[in-house]
């Protein structure tokens, strides 16, 4: 599904060249949820920002189902971030002045549905992450952990193939990040091929494969010791997602 | 020229006037304060000078009657009508022909005594207590023809109403000179004295000649105060070319500033909706639009609030009636709406090449 070509990227900072990433060559399946972890500043995000066509590398390739993403055109590879890949952030990054609703319609908008079908199915994603009494509210009238499901709901709109989240559950309390995991695991029971980015180790239990960045490197590769298969079932059940 | 058309069409081309009398407008320049003494157009008359084809000396009071302010001049009729081409159509004279050099017009039915000074044999024409109306004044106040009619305590008899000018006079009567006199308690004072001079003798140094002669009024040819008001109007247009080009810049340079910062403050939204699959092409889009209705929006605003500053302060400013011109708000649109996208487009260009990822770095 996804691979990396002796991927590098090098930022250049104050004259001094940072290696962000450092010759990281992969390959991650379909259906895969792999997680990935290391120390602040080892180049997680922009491994996930590579990957998901919104960086482009110094050198080396990314393929994304068989396709170059760099040796497309901007315009083309916006195409394809829209129709395949979601992304969630740390931060949300809900626009401020939407609701919660119009917030969800902007993909659907950029898929060029008509207005009344970006409602209508803006609707059904919100009731899906349990926010159907919020669809009028601001992001600044939202929980932290409300915020984050209105952005999952967001990327869900145009059925991703691929997740790319980076530290969802990082500015939330453990409840809510149990919330948001389980409806990420429950997307990746979808067929759907996830790479988070973590600090957290409850977090990345929740992946089968964790990948660990140090200094630009990947340097371990494995099956992920499954400390919990399926954790906290019942919370899930609770929480509806 | 609107100004130079009028002034041909009244005939006069010297004007004699008080010693501290500006120049910049024509039609105040026989409304002013000070005045000179009638004796002046003796002095003239009776002089040896050539070329003086017609003497009309005048006195001008302001009148407020119903609330609107009119002009009463006292004139030495047949003088007055010789030197006003304008009003041909009233059908009483007709216009003085040729460059004579006789200040002694004959008169209907009088003939002069030689030596007999001039204002003396021209008066007649217009009775004491006769009264010409112009033509705005007799419709607002309702004043025919024959009609009687009370001006600062004295009944006058309306002679006749006035054809319309299309110049202040048409907000004037015009009464006997002496008779006015004697209404304001002036003397024999006048404000300024109309000349219909002959071109060659101008140009000999007729204006010269008359200056010597009375060394204590002030000499003008028409020309001079054309040429005066024809300079203020080029510098003021001038000044308003200038103040366009200032505000045009300062415009376009505040909306360039203004969409760079919008495109910094906004770069997190940028990248979000890249990430959501926003080609560089809508990106440019959405600022391109946004610099459009910030055009209208001020295109329109300033056509409007322009306007209305003009109407304000078009006559307590400069003393001119201003009236709305549709056209501006077009020219006022596109000016704004060019101005608008030109400094738009690159901020919104670099919003568009940005990449999403560095939108997005977190910081
Ligand atoms: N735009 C940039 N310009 C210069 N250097 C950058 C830029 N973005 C990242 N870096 C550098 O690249 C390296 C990797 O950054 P990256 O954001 O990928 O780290 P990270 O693993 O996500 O860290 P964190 O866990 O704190 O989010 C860091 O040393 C960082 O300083
Ligand atoms: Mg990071």
């Amino acid at each position: 599904m996804l691979k990396l070509e002796s991927v590098s990227k090098s930022y250049k900072h104050r004259g001094r060249v940072v290696n962000a990433l450092d010759d990281v060559s992969l390959e991650i399946g379909k259906g895969e949820f792999v997680s990935i972890m290391g120390p602040s500043g080892s180049g997680k995000s922009t491994f996930l920002l590579l990957l998901g066509g919104m960086l482009t590398p110094s050198r080396g390739k990314v393929h994304l189902g068989g396709v170059s993403v760099y040796d497309l055109a901007p315009a083309a590879r916006a195409e394809l971030r829209r129709q395949r890949l979601g992304f969630v952030f740390q931060s949300y990054n809900l626009v401020p002045y939407l609701t919660a609703l119009e917030n969800v319609q902007v993909p659907l908008f950029l898929a060029g549905l008509s207005g009344d079908r970006q409602r209508e199915r803006a609707r059904q994603l919100l009731d899906r992450v349990g926010l159907g009494d919020r669809m009028d509210h601001k992001p600044a009238e939202l929980s932290g952990g409300q915020q984050q499901r209105v952005a999952l709901a967001r990327m869900l709109a145009n059925d991703p193939e691929v997740i790319l989240a980076d530290e969802p559950t990082g500015n939330l309390d453990p409840e809510t990040s149990g919330m948001i995991l389980d409806f990420l695991q429950s997307l990746h029971r979808e067929g759907r091929t996830i790479l988070m980015v973590t600090h957290d180790p409850r977090a990345s239990a929740y992946a089968h494969k964790s990948l660990r960045l140090a200094e630009g490197r990947i340097s371990s590769n494995g099956a992920q010791p499954k400390i919990h298969p399926c954790p906290s079932t019942d919370t899930r059940v609770e929480h509806q997602i | 020229m609107a100004v130079a058309r009028e002034l041909d069409a009244l005939g006069t081309n010297i004007l004699i006037l008080p010693k501290s009398a500006s120049m910049q407008d024509y039609y105040s320049a026989d409304m002013q304060e000070e005045e000179i003494p009638e004796e002046y157009v003796t002095t003239l008359s009776t002089s040896d000078l050539s070329g003086l084809d017609n003497l009309s000396p005048k006195l001008s009071v302001p009148l407020e009657l119903e609330g609107r302010r009119f002009i009463l001049t006292g004139i030495l009729p047949k003088n007055e009508f010789k030197a006003k081409m304008a009003w041909q159509g009233a059908g009483i004279f007709a216009r003085p022909e040729g460059c004579g050099t006789v200040v002694d017009l004959p008169l209907a039915g009088v003939a002069p005594a030689p030596g007999e000074p001039a204002q003396r044999r021209i008066i007649e024409d217009l009775g004491e207590s006769e009264l010409l109306v112009g033509h705005d004044m007799a419709g607002e106040l309702g004043i025919t023809e024959g009609q009687s009619f009370t001006l600062m305590g004295k009944a006058f008899q309306v002679k006749a109403i006035l054809p319309m000018t299309g110049t202040v006079d048409d907000a004037r009567a015009f009464a006997h000179l002496h008779t006015l006199q004697a209404l304001a308690g002036k003397g024999a004072v006048i404000n300024a004295i109309e000349i219909v001079g002959c071109c060659e003798q101008i140009s000999k140094g007729l204006v010269q000649k008359i200056n010597q002669l009375l060394p204590e009024a002030k000499v003008v040819t028409i020309s001079q105060i054309v040429a005066t008001q024809v300079n203020t109007n080029h510098m003021m247009a001038r000044l308003s070319l200038l103040f366009l080009v200032i505000m045009v810049l300062v415009g376009g340079a505040s909306i360039a500033n203004y969409m760079y910062a919008n495109v910094y403050e906004r770069r997190r939204e940028i990248g979000t909706l890249m990430a959501l699959g926003a080609g560089p092409k809508l990106v440019l889009q959405v600022f391109l639009l946004k610099a459009l209705l910030l055009g209208v929006g001020g295109g329109v605003a300033g056509f409007f609030l322009g306007s209305a500053a003009a109407l304000w302060l078009g006559p307590r400013i400069a003393g001119v009636p201003v009236l709305p011109m549709p056209i501006l708000a077009f020219w006022a649109l596109v000016v704004a709406i060019a101005i608008a996208l030109a400094a738009s487009f690159f901020p919104a260009r670099r919003a568009a090449r940005l990449d999403p990822s560095v939108a997005l770095q977190e910081v």
